[in-house]
């Protein structure tokens, strides 16, 4: 699924740098990056995404070289095979959580927003428990609901990666449970991965495989 | 893409925030037109009437106040002429004399006392009923019949010019017989009627008991053979009826009643000019005037203190922009998290630009609406509103 040759990362300002020689993700495989802060887990992932690029070297995610496509293209990638998954979950406050599940749907012409959609949302939201709030606002809902919105959110276009951005980090460990359920049924049920960035180093046994940061320097998995 | 639904959304979520703004855009935008709406009305209104008016003479003083009260009926009264004016104007053979007295009103309107030819002057044309017959009759302009909701067989009563004047003149129970066509003038707000009943309005001409039949002593002051005269116990009539009609009747030479003005309307150019120039004396206690020049000297006025506006309408017009621009910038900063987030899930930076002029199309649309339906509301008092605030 995610192919990483050779990558190297640094910023403009300051030291950091980033260097993969080499890591590979398989289908529906789930996978934990822990590591103390600063060490380039959020990095990793928007490299991944195509938010940022590297420096050098190769990003293959589902059979698409990443970090060749102008940035255009990549955002188009972005938006249809990659499901985001924010710590703070991200939803606009404006919208209800119908259409805030549908938003990557209107923020793009990469998207087709139609009847299809608007029932697979409803069922998105259904599974995730949060079928009978859909006309509310992210305000009205508890945090272990707006997660679940942000999930529906990441899963609608269905795409290939999920990327989880310390998904659980604000939210209690009854939610944390919950909520990792919910990401590990939608990998298993369809035809996509999970990279998670988190903190919560007692989930980390539930995960296929565990990166940590900490030994990830300039050698390669 | 959703853009206008999603700024939609935005905008209503926000809705404090859009009110004000959308309030500052139409406030600013509606000043500068509503009043060059307004100004153009007046100086058609004005103008119009004006151009089709040739002279005007009336007592010296305020030409602006003789023009005004003569064409427009307003509140400010010139001194009064007498008729002599008129018959002067007609001695001359340089042109046709239409007295006018606008003393007087009826119910808020203007009560006309004129002659005949001021409706054929005006074109004024009777809608319903007939025109003017006989003393104590009268013919109500369009609007003011609306307004008063009359109609020919109706009747209409004099307001009295003070109510604590215990000795003055009654109020005239007159009788409309007839309502004009609309005009979209002065005309329209009027009422009508002969010189002569203006004049017994006044108490110049009245009507009372036969004194010579007088039996009741209480009602003699004195009786000689060749007078009599009445207490104040006298009956007089406040309406003028067939039966008592031929009561009526004036005291002293009418030739020196009051009247308002006199339209000239001169035969030709020459006329006109000859006519003019035999009120140039500075013995002359009247004056003639082309309204026509009195008005534009008044539209010169408004349209230089409407410059000043224009100024000062600009630069809070420019400090508002800015303020809006300042709101956006802040409303950007604010949003910075969200732009963070949908740039992540894919969105572009133009996108982000489109869903913010989006937001930007809707309120300044909303504001042009508004804008629109509060210009179609002056329009439609566009009428009353110069009245209002140039005629008074």
């Amino acid at each position: 699924m995610i192919q990483i040759n050779d990558l190297e990362f640094h910023y403009p300002t300051g030291n950091f740098s980033l260097s993969i020689r080499a890591l590979n993700l398989a289908r529906k495989e789930k996978t934990a990056v822990i590591g103390p802060s600063g060490t380039g887990k959020t990095t990793l992932l928007n490299l991944i995404a195509g938010i940022i690029t590297p420096d050098r070297g190769v990003i293959h995610i589902a059979g698409t070289e990443v970090s060749r496509l102008n940035d255009n293209a990549r955002r188009r990638f972005r938006i249809t095979s990659i499901g985001f998954v924010f710590q703070d979950f991200e939803l606009l406050d404006y919208l209800d959580v119908m259409d805030n599940i549908l938003h990557p749907y209107r923020i793009t012409d990469a998207l087709k927003l139609d009847a299809s959609v608007h029932q697979r949302a409803g069922m998105l939201a259904t599974a995730m428990s949060i079928g009978d709030k859909i006309k509310r606002r992210p305000n009205d809902l508890s945090q272990g609901e707006k997660q679940r919105a942000a999930i529906c959110r990441a899963l609608l276009p269905q795409p290939k990666l999920i990327l989880a951005d310390e998904a659980t980090g604000n939210l209690d460990p009854e939610n944390k449970t919950k909520i990792l359920d919910l990401l590990f049924t939608a990998v298993d049920e369809d035809d996509t991965s999970l990279l998670a960035v988190t903190h919560d180093h007692e989930l980390l046994d539930r995960f296929d495989r565990v990166i940590d940061f900490r030994d990830f320097g300039n050698f390669g998995f | 893409m959703d853009s206008l639904y999603l700024a939609y959304r935005y905008i209503t979520y926000n809705r404090i925030k859009t009110v004000v703004l959308v309030a500052c855009i139409t406030l600013i935008a509606f000043l500068p037109f509503a009043l060059q709406l307004l100004l153009d009305e007046s100086e058609r209104q004005l103008m119009s009437r004006a151009v089709s008016t040739p002279l005007i003479v009336g007592a010296k003083g305020s030409a602006l106040d003789l023009v005004m009260n003569s064409l427009y009926f307003g509140n400010e009264r010139p001194e009064t002429i007498s008729m002599e004016a008129a018959n002067r104007i007609w001695d001359s053979g340089l042109a046709m004399a239409i007295p006018m007295y606008t003393r007087f009103q009826a119910r808020g309107f203007p009560i006309v006392g004129t002659a005949m030819d001021y409706f054929d002057f005006r074109n004024l044309r009777v809608a319903s009923g007939r025109p003017l017959a006989v003393l104590g009759e009268c013919v109500v302009g369009a609007r003011a019949a609306e307004e008063l909701n009359l109609e020919p067989g109706d009747h209409l009563i004099s307001s009295p010019e003070s109510l604590f004047d215990l000795a003055g003149v009654y109020p005239l129970k007159m009788k409309v017989v007839g309502i004009f066509d609309r005009t979209h003038t002065a005309d329209d707000l009027a009422v009508f009627v002969d010189l002569k009943t203006a004049w017994v309005i006044q108490g110049l001409g009245h009507g009372h008991q036969d004194v010579i039949q007088l039996k009741d002593p209480t009602l003699v002051l004195k009786r000689s053979e060749s007078n009599v005269a009445a207490t104040a116990k006298l009956y007089h009539y406040t309406e003028i009826s067939e039966k008592n009609i031929d009561s009526f009747h004036f005291h002293g030479n009418t030739e020196v009643y009051p009247i308002s003005a006199v339209i000239a309307v001169p035969t030709d150019e020459k006329s006109g000019t000859i006519l003019q120039g035999r009120y140039l004396s500075k013995e002359e206690t009247q004056q003639i005037l082309r309204p026509a020049n009195v008005i534009d000297g008044l539209l010169q006025n408004i349209f230089r203190i409407k410059n000043v506006l224009d100024a000062v309408v600009s630069v809070v017009a420019l400090a508002t922009i800015m303020a809006i621009i300042l709101v956006f910038a802040l409303s950007l900063r604010l949003r910075q998290r969200e732009i963070q987030t949908i740039f992540k899930i894919g969105c572009s930076r133009l996108t982000i630009a489109k869903l913010l002029a989006a937001e930007i199309l809707i309120i300044v649309s909303s504001s042009a609406a508004l804008c629109g339906a509060m210009l179609m509301v002056v329009h439609q008092f566009t009428h009353d509103l110069v009245r209002m605030l140039f005629i008074g």
